[in-house]
């Protein structure tokens, strides 16, 4: 154990930081996260900025050298994180192909593959998104029936995907589709990649509960997708799917984002008078506020316990099942404890003039509500860590 | 950057838990706590050869030289088997409190053959108020010519029947931080030890009475109310380290046991409510012992960070425990709440580390204090 950085790190993260201090406050872009930022122009801008980053050399720094990165270890790539969340960076307008699609590539793609979607996935000039979920498809994913047959050199695809975050926007769409419709569920699922410009797609918006513009529906009516677009084996996309699906489950949030988050509400708790006394000095509130951030510290240290187990090359074990779970709940119970904090001032619509920090806590609240849901809810985040962790017999 | 146990802990933790297993496995340790003592001398012996009461000892006191992060991995494993006995009071409490503050002397006297497994001590610091802070304790320490003379009664002292010294926290002057650390004999004339009947049967307990008790100038520890407050933490550590233990061994019975019982045709740890209780535990439990070791490397590495480290370690490893414990019980049904299942002996070991060395609320409260809340 030795939590000291070494000089070399330690001038990184200088570096790293006076970079963003610097480029953060001449973007216009400070704290740009919201999916309801992500109009158009946003986009444009967005998509500019991950590029300054990667150019700047602060993005997939543990990727190979032919495909973008600069094959460093993960700890630079912590460091560089934790000060891009830590100068209020926006938020990366292609974090789903830098986190989901890009290392599934790099374990389960081809070469030609990895060559021809790596590097824009970098660059942003192709950004991404998932196709998993379905109407009749949501914690039983593996019952998709969105239906790829094979014509000749290409997929025809028919269905309907949902909950499509960024479709809107999106360049690409790695997709998970039924090839063997007489196989057991999980045998007969295919992992492809599809160009979301292709004919007989339909993106239709939803709106979440936060009011936002985030997710879609996405119809597919005969479209054709290339052969070599198939990830892995024909039929076995399931695995590939796994693999995917655990990046997702590891990059739902920084450690930073939810330190900062929990500095936020004690400000609120200290600036919030209750009783003649700042709410931080109420007994109640100021236990359940210690509570919080005990659990914060535990979870940040829990993480470099698992940054520690990649950089030694060791399997992580058990603790990494429970990342998604514990990391999500954790911010939206910070953010309750904002609303609780904040009174009747919590029920206002942040356009209402009277609303505290521009509505930051009830939007807050309810989207980290829906981090909660995403990428498998709490109760289906239960069922993999008893039954993958801790080998509990299955349910079903 | 490295946060992580090394190979030499990584080895401990594996021999501790094989020797436990063979040594302490859960019938023995029904007859250990069924006897009078509560402990056997004959294992302390074997645990004495292994050197683990020297584990933090300087070496020129014979033991090991170690770090508080090495003795947690250790303790952790003591936990798992609800080890019975001082062993745990003597090596991480007492020892610290003679290493950090003792004299030559006075460590020569009783540190020594503590590592040796020749003697053993304990810590009175609690009172019949049951407060840890130090303006509230009521025993005193008047000067004398021949050193002090110490007054009071202390609760809660672990282990206080089968130790050869005690080292006694007793007020100094009136100020809220006058407070110092003694060293007393077990037998020195004055000191009365009446055993406590604990609900934790792995863990024994007594009142310490002190009635006029001489102590000579070298027994006062130096370092006076920092000591106080480190020795404090050393002990929150130490239960700290051996909650996690426990509440990995109740969360580990309870998935044997649903892999096994069988109700509606299938084993119990196919049904969702099972999984989801084990997998709860698991949520507490693993960025937990994050925060422990974090804790316990804290400790010796930054101190100035440590006090907070160790309120949290010891805030969250107590409601930790207790949770898994309730869980691991209910999960059993009926046989869980039998005398006869193993489980009762560390859900009640549980309630007692939640308490010792000050329960989660008052490390709550050092942590928001501590904070700047």
């Amino acid at each position: 154990m030795d939590l000291n950085f070494t000089p070399e790190e330690e001038a990184f993260r200088r570096q790293v930081r006076a970079w963003f201090d610097d480029n953060v406050a001449t973007s216009g872009l400070r704290g740009v996260d919201r999916v309801a930022d992500r109009d158009r122009g946003a986009v444009e801008k967005l998509k500019a900025w991950q590029r300054r980053v990667h150019q700047a050399g602060y993005l997939a720094l543990s990727w190979p050298k032919e495909y973008g990165g600069q094959a460093l270890d993960p700890v630079r790539q912590s460091i560089a994180n934790e000060e891009m969340v830590r100068a209020r960076a926006p938020a990366l307008i292609g974090a789903m192909g830098i986190g989901m699609i890009g290392p599934t590539l790099i374990t389960w793609g081809d070469d030609a593959q990895k060559a021809r979607y790596l590097p824009k996935i970098l660059t942003a000039e192709e950004i991404w998104c998932q196709g998993y979920s379905e109407p009749g498809a949501g914690s039983d994913l593996a019952s998709l029936r969105t239906r790829a047959e094979i014509v000749g050199d290409e997929f025809v695809v028919n269905g309907q995907k949902v909950w499509t975050s960024n479709a809107h926007f999106a360049d690409m769409m790695f997709c998970l589709v039924r090839t063997d419709p007489d196989a057991p569920k999980h045998r007969g699922i295919s992992y492809i990649l599809i160009d979301m410009k292709s004919p007989g797609i339909t993106v239709k918006p939803l709106v979440q509960m936060t009011g936002d513009r985030g997710f879609n529906e996405v119809f597919f009516d005969n479209v054709r997708v290339p052969r070599r677009n198939l990830v892995g084996k024909l039929n076995e996309g399931w695995m590939v799917a796994n693999a995917t699906l655990f990046h997702e489950r590891n990059m739902l949030g920084s450690t930073t984002t939810t330190r900062m988050l929990f500095n936020r509400l004690k400000a609120l708790a200290a600036s919030t008078m209750r009783g003649g006394r700042p709410l931080a000095r109420d007994p109640v509130f100021r236990q359940r506020l210690a509570d919080l951030e005990i659990r914060v510290d535990a979870m940040k240290y829990h993480m470099l316990r698992q940054l520690t187990d990649s950089i030694r090359g060791r399997n992580p074990g058990l603790g990494a099942w429970v990342n998604k779970l514990v990391g999500t709940e954790l911010n939206h119970d910070l953010a309750t404890a904002a609303m609780e904090a904040m009174g009747d001032y919590a029920l206002l619509a942040r356009d209402d003039g009277h609303a505290l920090d521009r509505g930051f806590w009830p939007h807050e609240w309810m989207f980290t509500l829906g981090l909660v849901i995403g990428g498998g809810t709490s109760h289906i985040q239960k069922n993999i860590i008893a039954e993958r962790g801790l080998k509990l017999p299955k349910s079903r | 950057m490295d946060f992580g146990l090394s190979e030499e802990q990584e080895q401990l933790r594996e021999s501790a838990r094989a020797f436990l297993a063979g040594e302490c496995p859960a019938p023995r340790m029904r007859e250990i706590v069924g006897g009078a003592a509560g402990f056997a001398p004959e294992l302390e012996r074997r645990i004495a050869q292994l050197g683990w009461p020297g584990m933090i000892v300087p070496e020129p006191f014979g033991g090991a030289g170690l770090g508080m992060l090495d003795l947690a991995v250790l303790l952790e494993e003591c936990g798992y088997a609800a080890l019975p006995g001082p062993f745990p009071f003597s090596a991480a409490i007492a020892a610290f409190a003679l290493a950090a503050g003792g004299s030559e002397e006075i460590n020569a006297r009783w540190l020594k053959p503590l590592a040796a497994g020749d003697a053993i001590g304990t810590v009175a610091i609690a009172e019949a108020n049951d407060s840890l802070i130090p303006g509230e304790l009521a025993t005193v320490a008047r000067p004398a010519p021949a050193g002090a003379v110490l007054n009071g009664i202390k609760m809660f002292v672990p282990y206080a029947q089968a130790a050869n010294f005690i080292v006694v926290a007793a007020r100094t002057g009136p100020g809220p931080r006058e407070v110092a650390l003694f060293v007393v004999p077990a037998d020195a004339p004055g000191v009365k030890i009446r055993p406590l009947k604990a609900l934790d049967l792995t863990r024994r307990m007594a009142l310490v009475e002190l009635d006029g008790v001489l102590v000579e100038p070298a027994a006062r520890l130096a370092g006076d109310a920092a000591l106080y407050d480190r020795v404090l933490d050393a002990g929150a550590l130490a239960i700290a380290a051996d909650s996690i233990g426990g509440a990995q061994r109740a969360l580990d019975m309870a998935v044997e046991y649903a892999k096994v019982r069988e109700q509606f045709g299938k084993p119990i740890g196919s049904f969702q409510a099972i999984k989801h209780a084990a997998a709860e535990i698991v949520a507490d439990l693993e960025p937990t012992r994050a925060l422990l070791w974090y804790a316990a490397y804290a400790f010796d590495a930054i101190p100035r960070e440590a006090p907070r480290a160790v309120a949290m370690a010891k805030a969250r490893a107590g409601d930790v425990y207790s949770r898994a414990a309730g869980k691991a019980v209910l999960m059993h049904g009926g046989i869980g709440f039998t005398w006869e299942h193993d489980i009762h002996f560390w859900f009640k070991r549980a309630r007692l580390n939640e308490s010792l060395f000050g329960a989660p609320p008052f490390h709550r409260e050092r942590v928001a204090a501590l904070g700047g809340y």
